[in-house]
């Protein structure tokens, strides 16, 4: 096709220049805290482990874990599971076509952000 | 077997040969999840920094045993097939892409078998 101009058309926003809408973001970021969480769930498994192992061994993880540099480590995990958890339920309803017009999506995003947050103080509250 | 068309033998199978599976498998595992989650941390976060005393009367008890075995495998299940879409859309060598994925498979097969190993002995050792 050596007579189509490929030069000089109009070219479609990459992503890397585009903007992206609130939703778009989420639901990124509900893959990047998948992904992230991998690490919250090898450490909580790690304190099993190291319970089963022996008193000494725990006492060492369960030192590390409720350390200062732990607690953040795990309050960050525990805020990056309520938010996958709470963007997981939205993309669940999405599947089945429910909640997909731009005002509902646009309100739901706000009920991901703050139930993300709300929740997370709720654990830290609770336990 | 035999009797089937060609057609009837893939129907619904797609691309990748196994249909909607892993699909299913990720909203199955996902709905689970939320009420395991909800289950796991309350006494998970009680014990944790209690010491080993803490350990043994959480998870001495069958029922916070039970919760935290299911909710460590479904998640470690959930996380490997969500680990899965994540190297199939971003990773394109092909040979990068299967060592990539064998070893996801076998880090979460490990992940999972650690954790319910470690509870069960927890249990009966309490």
């Amino acid at each position: 096709m050596a007579d189509v101009n490929r030069g000089n058309r109009p070219l479609s926003p990459h992503l890397q220049v585009y903007r992206l809408p609130l939703v778009s973001n989420l639901s990124i970021l509900t893959r990047i805290t998948g992904v992230a969480l991998i690490g919250g769930l090898t450490l909580v498994i790690w304190w099993f482990v190291a319970g089963a192992y022996s008193p000494g061994y725990f006492a060492a993880a369960d030192g590390l874990l409720s350390s200062w540099f732990g607690i953040l480590v795990l309050v960050g995990s525990l805020w990056a599971l309520w938010f996958h958890f709470c963007n997981g339920i939205r993309h669940f309803f999405w599947d089945f076509g429910k909640g997909l017009e731009l005002e509902s999506v646009s309100r739901s995003n706000w009920f991901v952000i703050g139930g993300s947050v709300v929740l997370t103080i709720l654990t830290l509250l609770i336990v | 077997m035999a009797f089937k068309t060609e057609y009837a033998q893939v129907h619904g199978l797609g691309k990748a040969g196994e249909g909607v599976h892993h699909w299913w498998i990720q909203r199955l595992t996902s709905v689970a999840l939320v009420p395991l989650t909800i289950l796991f941390l309350i006494p998970f976060g009680r014990a944790l920094g209690g010491g080993y005393e803490a350990l043994l009367a959480t998870y001495g008890q069958f029922g916070h045993a039970l919760t935290a075995i299911l909710f460590i495998g479904v998640a470690c299940w959930h996380f490997s097939i969500g680990i899965q879409v994540v190297i199939e859309d971003y990773v394109h060598g092909k040979a990068l892409r299967v060592s990539l994925l064998i070893l996801t498979k076998l880090f979460s097969y490990t992940l999972a078998a650690a954790g319910i190993l470690a509870i069960v002995k927890i249990l009966f050792s309490a």
